[in-house]
């Protein structure tokens, strides 16, 4: 049989997507953790700057045109960080220092990021507009913060955030990887409950399955159903086939063999014994289709009774024995003195008809047959004839159905021998092995 | 030859005289290999055990100690932070300025108690309280005042005895005098009061504890108002009396700080960690107050950027104008 073209694994595309989307999701969640803080610390330290910088604008006063400025202890003193970051300010009145750093620049937006002293400072800028006597002022702070204390909490927050990521990732990796097995694991259920199954189990799975697998549990079950109709119908068919063919085909028979004892002239005797001949094969095609169905039938309802295959066999030489006296060929029996086997003697029985039956056809006269029924390795029946054999290349194909060796031709049978005997093999388990004889002759070796 | 040494020696003495410290003094170690200078407003005499101590730890290096008035240390420093290893001044607001303009190296190296500390770079490494000393002559038969206020009433009690003879740090000349001035006036109005007292006595002004301590004990004063106890406790003086004052005391912390400019960093850094270790070692033959950093916090000067407020131009100028108006008569 083909296996069909795989187009990729599903646990490993579900997997890869599932971890994969875990992994990007575990990223954005990091990023943006830790750009929303970064946010939020960073408004922390402005609001503070601001406030520090609106409290000490508050102090300012016009006198005489002069700003006076009573820098409150307050605005520094909540400059105060962790990391005692540095303070820098720079106080101006309309544009001329007045006091702080002075090469603190000033700035065009409120909240700006600067170098300035060798380290990154975070700078606001205020103003105030004060009225005086000899007209308005503006006087205006630019007061900066270093950022050690914030650069702290960032990486203390990337730090958590990180973990925070991380721990997403692994915990959906895990769900990803629990999902995905649990998914593929029922579909490999079914699998292994197809596979488990007989060949000619075509019952339909009861199992329970996922919803969305009921749909292809369904059409599996429905088209097991179909199958073993057809499969039944056409049994019966042949069954019922055989059946009626095989009556008027004896009453024609025994017609022929009259006519023959009437008949004196030579060619019209030697036309008579082709046709009865030809019934023959006809007749014993009919019963061994018939014989099939029947095994058919047994075989999906298998019964196992205990039975010595020794007796059975004997049982079977013996009814055999006067067809082999007519064409002068000895049936001998080796073997164990006893192997007990369960199983249905029906078949068997008709097995080792089948298979002696066939050695006879293809013996030639005066030789013996040679029938070994052994316990081990697992019970068995060998018949080995004296003939021809079968050539190398037809040993595998020639038990199919209808099929026949090419040396047949000449000899009456249906093609069907070998087929009842390989299924019966099947049905309890074993299997039919065909060999040639280094001497010549064919064994047929069937394994229970 | 001897005119050589004449001229070398001329030339020391010209030199030394222009720098113009007001105390210069190289303990050499006993294998000296460098030298550390160390600028300082601490007086040689109330200082030089612990650098012995140091010296004798570290033979291979020397001390050269060199005192100055705080004010001073900070506008030297500021000028030529590169000629100077290690900074030591009890002004702590110029002190904290410094390191907050990067004159002072960050370390990672020195375990000392956070509230001692700024920047990893500024060092506390003692710990004393602004005093009243008296010279108890002028006190005799009377009580002696513990607070700020009872003080207020002596004087204002006996105004012919303190004519002339009370005396406090000159706030415009000494760092560590408008330090305590600042932080007095923060926290509480008496400080004016008691400026505008000592302003009607007609007071005297110093640059530093040493002279105020001096005429005190020599009689010249009778009353020092915010000196440093160490010195008058160095001295061993039965006549003069230090009293912390009971209503509110200013403590302050020397502070000690590496130059970032230092060619001799580790030598610098083994010096300041000896001064810190000697207060954890409560090293008994300091005369100053060492910190204890097993000690818990106490009540001192934030060392914090606040210290920065009274340093501002403006604020500087409109204290100074009290303080005159004040003082001034």
């Amino acid at each position: 049989m083909n296996s069909p073209a795989s187009s990729g694994s599903l646990r490993v595309r579900l997997s890869a997507w599932l971890i994969g989307g875990a992994a990007v999701l575990g990223l954005i969640l990091f990023f943006a953790v830790r750009s929303y803080a970064t946010d939020v610390a960073q408004k922390g330290q402005d609001q503070i700057l601001a406030a520090a910088a609106a409290s000490i604008l508050d102090a300012a006063r016009l006198t005489d045109g002069t700003v006076d400025l009573d820098m409150p202890y307050a605005a520094f003193s909540m400059l105060n960080t962790s990391s005692d970051d540095r303070v820098f300010y720079a106080i101006r009145q309309d544009g001329t220092f007045l006091s702080g750093y002075a090469d603190l620049p000033d700035q065009a937006s409120r909240f700006e990021t600067v170098a300035y002293n060798g380290a990154n400072v975070r700078s606001v800028f205020a103003e105030r507009r004060l009225i005086g006597v000899n007209g308005p002022s503006v006087v205006s702070i630019t007061l900066a913060q270093t950022q050690d204390g914030l650069s702290e909490t960032l990486s203390q927050i990337s730090r958590n955030a990180a973990l925070l990521g991380l721990g997403f990732f692994v915990l959906a990796a895990g769900l990803s990887y629990w999902v995905t097995s649990w998914t593929v694991g029922q579909l490999s259920r079914l699998t292994a409950s197809v596979t488990r199954r007989g060949p000619a189990d075509l019952s339909p799975f009861e199992r329970p399955v996922p919803a969305e697998m009921l749909p292809l549990v369904g059409s599996l079950n429905s088209l097991m159903g179909r199958l073993d109709g057809s499969l039944q119908r056409s049994e019966d068919f042949i069954a019922e086939a055989a059946h009626r063919v095989r009556t008027p085909l004896a009453t024609v028979r025994s017609y022929a063999e009259v006519t023959l004892q009437r008949v004196d002239k030579e060619e019209n005797r030697s036309a008579m014994r082709s046709m009865i001949r030809a019934i023959d094969e006809s007749s014993r095609a009919a019963g061994q289709l018939l014989d099939h169905a029947m095994i058919a039938f047994r075989a999906d309802h298998l019964t196992r009774d205990p039975l010595d295959l020794v007796d059975l066999v004997k049982e079977q030489v013996m009814r055999l024995t006067p067809v082999a006296d007519m064409k002068d060929i000895d049936l001998s029996l080796f073997g164990d003195d006893q192997v007990p086997y369960s199983g249905d003697p029906i078949l068997i029985q008709n097995a080792v008809r089948n298979l002696i039956d066939n050695a006879l056809k293809y013996s030639p006269a005066e030789r013996t047959v040679t029938i070994t029924v052994a316990s081990k390795p697992t019970p068995n029946i060998e018949v080995c004839d004296q003939g021809p054999g079968i050539a190398e290349s037809e040993l595998q194909t020639v038990s199919g159905r209808f099929a026949r060796g090419k040396n047949a031709i000449g000899t009456v049978g249906s093609g069907l021998g070998l087929t009842i005997v390989g299924d019966v093999a099947m049905a309890h388990g074993g299997q039919l092995t065909l060999s040639n004889r280094p001497q010549g002759g064919l064994c047929a070796r069937l394994s229970l | 030859m001897r005119k050589i040494i004449a001229l070398m020696l001329c030339c020391l003495a010209g030199v030394a005289g222009a720098q113009d410290w007001e105390d210069q003094k190289t303990f050499a170690g006993a294998a000296s290999e460098i030298t550390v200078r160390v600028l300082s407003s601490t007086d040689t005499s109330v200082f030089a055990p612990l650098i012995q101590s140091f010296v004798s730890d570290n033979p291979s290096i020397s001390v050269e100690y060199l005192v100055t008035g705080t004010a001073d240390v900070d506008r030297r420093f500021r000028a030529d932070p590169a000629e100077f290893d290690v900074v030591i001044s009890s002004a702590m607001d110029l002190q904290l300025k410094l390191a907050n303009d990067g004159f002072a190296a960050v370390l990672d190296t020195a375990d000392h108690p956070d509230w001692a500390v700024w920047r990893q770079s500024l060092f506390g490494f003692t710990i004393e309280p602004a005093a009243i000393v008296i010279n108890r002559a002028a006190f005799d038969g009377v009580a002696v005042p513990q607070t700020r206020q009872a003080l207020i009433e002596a004087l204002r009690t006996r105004p012919d005895v303190f004519q002339g003879r009370v005396g406090t740090y000159d706030v415009r000349r000494s760092g560590l005098g408008y330090l305590f001035a600042t932080q007095d006036a923060r926290a509480s109005d008496t400080y004016w009061r008691l400026m505008e007292i000592l302003g009607g006595l007609n007071v005297r002004l110093y640059c530093c504890s040493g002279d105020m301590i001096n005429d005190l004990g020599e009689g010249r004063i009778a009353v020092a108002y915010n000196v440093l106890g160490s010195y008058a406790k160095a001295r061993i003086d039965d006549r003069l009396q230090v009293i912390l004052p009971s209503d509110f005391q200013t403590t302050m912390m020397r502070t000690v700080l590496v130059s970032d400019l230092t060619e001799k960093r580790p030598a610098a850094i083994a010096f300041l960690q000896h001064l810190l270790a000697s207060g954890a070692q409560k090293d008994a033959r300091a005369p100053l107050p060492l910190l204890d950093p097993t000690a818990d916090a106490t009540a001192t000067i934030g060392l914090d950027p606040a210290l920065l407020t009274y340093l501002d131009t403006l604020k500087r100028r409109n204290f100074l104008k009290a303080w005159e108006d004040a003082v001034i008569q």
